[in-house]
Order: structure tokens, then sequence, then C-alpha cells
């Protein structure tokens, strides 16, 4: 990944900043700038969200490659925070333990690298709750 | 008065005991536990490096206070291990606690004692009224050779410190250092891992400046040991912080409390802030909490700290974070195999 294109999205994958339609009240992550419900009426502006939510559905990664190699066997979950919106993620925990509906909580974890001399990205992960 | 607004920990989940590691170098486990006073310690997952683990410990700080991240005008964190040579871990910590962009940062380094050496930094910029908070990190992921003595304790965790003015939870009365030019430990540049002096680490370097030090701060506050609730002493290992407490005069029972190495391991620019994280999970208003830290190379920064009336207010929450025995207990032991792994030991085709 380019420097400029994960930095770009630095805040959101770092404080899991979204958007929020306040016309309908509806929460977006990734953020949209544009609510497809409301459309036109739809005003957009920033939501940092909790970082609290629930195992929607997942799946057990056993063989993967690049920066996800030596992380094997791990937990792709589909997440849905408390605000309501949903997102993919890696969730950190032994693969014997995830469940449909496992509370979850966001950690501050290493999403990859570069190469050994190339940039770290970091941003969100989950952990059981 | 300035002093501590707020402190976090965090310790990684894996462990892996000291037998374990003496298994592989075909060496007496039971005997160096016993020597070294330490059983486990603490290793990171494969995605935690220092950044990450700062970054949970600077967290968890502002989790237990409401803090206005605006209001940070500093972030300073100690690590032997950052993971940049160039490029600071600080900013980092910074972004991801909202400080960001009114603020100055930037890493220290000074062995074991960075994060100390931050701390002070802090209160100077607290004290000149440059800053209203200061955020004082000390984090690693430890490093020690395969075989050597220094891989039983290297270990991986960090505590983080906001340092303020107005209603600290414990006010911080006095800090002095010691420091000289003293070879006993020390990593060059773009070697993995750090030389040190073998025996040579205990006497003139570790004693004479935690001694040095501490009987400074004792002759400027005009106190003894017995005027001390709670002591905490660098922590390279379980004998060295005992022994510096018996030749100052304190007892097992002030420093038990805050000497988590024995279920740790050496965080090194962590291990006293972690140990001092673990005087507060449990300190009450008025008691006085004795502090010094120990750098390679060599320093110790001594500090008196006051807890206050705030610790227990509608102004702090303490159980908003976990605490460092509920960090150490959650736990799961790995083999030396998957050590190996998590500390990238295993050479991969890149």
């Amino acid at each position: 990944m380019s420097v400029a294109r994960f930095w770009r999205k630095q805040q959101n994958r770092y404080n899991l900043i979204g958007t929020r339609c306040t016309t309908c009240g509806k929460y977006f992550y990734p953020p949209r700038g544009f609510c497809p419900d409301c459309r036109r009426e739809g005003k957009i502006v920033d939501h940092q969200f909790k970082g609290t939510g629930k195992v929607v559905t997942y799946s057990i990664i056993r063989s993967s490659s690049g920066n996800f190699k030596l992380l094997t066997p791990y937990v792709l979950a589909i997440i849905e925070l408390d605000e309501g919106t949903r997102l993919t993620s890696h969730l950190v925990c032994d693969i014997d333990q995830v469940y449909i509906g496992m509370p979850v909580r966001r950690v501050f974890r290493k999403l990859g690298e570069d190469g050994s001399s190339g940039a770290i990205f970091y941003g969100t992960k989950f952990v059981p709750a | 008065m300035v002093g501590i607004i707020s402190y976090g920990a965090y310790i990684p989940r894996y462990r892996i005991k000291v037998e374990e590691i003496a298994r592989v170098w075909g060496a007496n486990g039971t005997e160096i536990s016993r020597g070294l006073g330490v059983f486990e310690k603490a290793l990171p997952d494969m995605d935690e490096d220092t950044i990450t683990i700062s970054v949970e410990a600077a967290r968890a700080a502002m989790a237990r206070r409401v803090i206005n991240p605006a209001d940070i005008g500093a972030v300073y964190v100690g690590s032997e291990s950052h993971p940049y040579a160039v490029k600071p871990t600080a900013v980092t910590v910074g972004e991801a606690i909202g400080a960001t962009p009114v603020m100055t940062a930037a890493d220290y380094e000074f062995a074991c004692k960075a994060g100390t050496a931050a701390i002070q930094t802090s209160m100077g910029l607290v004290k000149s009224g440059m800053v209203t908070y200061s955020v004082a990190v000390g984090a690693d992921v430890a490093q020690g050779e395969p075989g050597d003595a220094l891989e039983y304790t290297a270990a991986a965790g960090g505590a983080a410190m906001i340092i303020g003015n107005d209603d600290p939870i414990a006010e911080i009365n006095h800090t002095c250092s010691f420091t000289t030019d003293t070879p006993d430990f020390w990593r060059r540049e773009n070697k993995p891992y750090p030389r040190h002096g073998g025996r040579f680490t205990g006497e003139p370097a570790y004693f004479k400046h935690v001694i040095g030090a501490s009987k400074m701060m004792l002759e400027k506050m005009g106190t003894k040991p017995s005027d001390y609730t709670y002591a905490v002493f660098h922590q390279p290992n379980g004998k060295f912080p005992v022994q510096a407490a018996s030749m100052l005069g304190f007892t097992m029972e002030q420093i038990k409390p805050g000497l988590a190495v024995t279920y740790l391991g050496n965080t090194y620019s962590g291990a006293s802030m972690v140990g001092l994280s673990a005087v507060l999970d449990i300190a009450k208003p008025g008691d006085r909490i004795f502090m010094t830290s120990y750098g390679s190379g060599s320093g110790s920064d001594s500090f008196d700290i006051t807890v206050t009336d705030v610790i227990n207010s509608d102004l702090f929450n303490r159980d908003a974070a976990p605490s460092v025995s509920a960090l150490l207990a959650d736990k799961k032991i790995v083999d030396y195999a998957v050590y190996a792994k998590h500390k990238g030991k295993v050479v991969m085709m890149e």
C-alpha cells in the first residue's frame, strides 16, 4: 500500500472516525460523504465510534499470504458497532473462543508493513470485551 | 501542584516461563528462576510492538479521566525498541489519543529509564506553564539475544502517565537524578541485541545510581524510608530491587505491591512505570510513594509522590481501565517455538 493512500485514511483506522447523517441518524464506517437514503436532504458529519460492538459472523482464516501469513490461523469477523453500522476486521482471539454475538472492543494493532525497511501501518482491530 | 493526572498500563497477553527458555538452552530453569526472582515474562502478539503498547497504555490513562485531548500539549515516549529508527513513536500515540496537531512530541532513549525521563520533561513543561497536560510513556518490547542471560527477563509492556497541574491524583513533591557515563549495557546502531558487562551491571551501575539518587532524594526531602507507604525501584530482575530497598532501609511490605517483575519480566523503559501503576492501582489518599528508576549508561531518576483525595473522587475512575494485576492475570502461556515466532526470530523470505 502506498504511504499516501494509508495516511489519507489514518484517522479512520486509528480512531474509528466514520460519519453520521444528522437527517436520518444513520452511521457509516468506512465514512460516506453522502447518505444513500436521504440523498440531497442528508447532512453528513464526522463521528468517532465508541469502539464496542458484537460479532455478526466470522470466518477462520487458515491459509493466507503476505503480511497475514504469520498470523494464521486467525479470525476475520463482521462486527456490528453499538451505533449500528458494520465493518470487517481482524478479531484477535483464540480461534475456538469466537462465537456469533460475542461482545468485542477495539484495540490498536499493527495492520501490516511494507517490508522490513518500508512504512509500518497501524490501526484498529478487535478483541473479546 | 504538578502531579499525575491519570495513568494507564498495558501488558500483552502472552507469557513464556523462564524454565521453558532454560530448557531450550540446556540450563537449569528452576535454579535460574530462583536466582533471578522471575518466573514468567510477557511477550508481544504478532501484531504488537512498542507503538501499539504505548497507544494502549495512553488510552487506558485517557479512559480513567475526562481530559480534553486538545489540552495535551506534549507527548514523550521512552523506549529502547522504537519500531522506527527515524520517525517518532510519540506522534502515533498523539494521533491515536486525538492530541494532534497542536502539541510537541519526541522519543526518548536512556535504556530502562527513558520513561521516567519523559515524566521529568513533562513536569518541566507543566510547571513552566508551557502546556496544560503532557503524556509520558515508558514502553518496550525488550531485546535480549537468544541464549544470553537477558533473554530470561526481556519482556513486553509499558505504562503512561498524564502529567498536569490541576487536581492531580498524586502530587510529585520532588524529583532528582544521579547520572554518570558508565558502560554497563548498550546496543550499537543497527544491532538487534544489546550487550552488557555481566556482573559489572550490578555494583558500579545499578546499585551506585539507584542508591545515589535515592539517598539524594531522602536527604533533600528530609525523610526516612519509614515515611513512605510504598517504594518502587527499577526491576531488571526480582533480586536487584529487593537488595536496593534493603540497603536503603525499605521493607519488603513497602516494595512488594510495586514489584511486577516476578510474573512480567523486565519491560525495560516500562519497568519502573508499570511498578508505579501497580501501586497507584491500590493507593489511598495520603499514601506516600518513593520511586527510583535506573537506565544503563547510566542514570537514576528519583521521585517523591503523595497520593491525593482526587484518586477516590468523581474526577477519576480507576476501574475504567484494567489494573496491572488484572493485566497479569489475563495470560496465555506459550512454548519457545511460538515465542520465537512472536519475537520475529523465525527468518522468513521477504
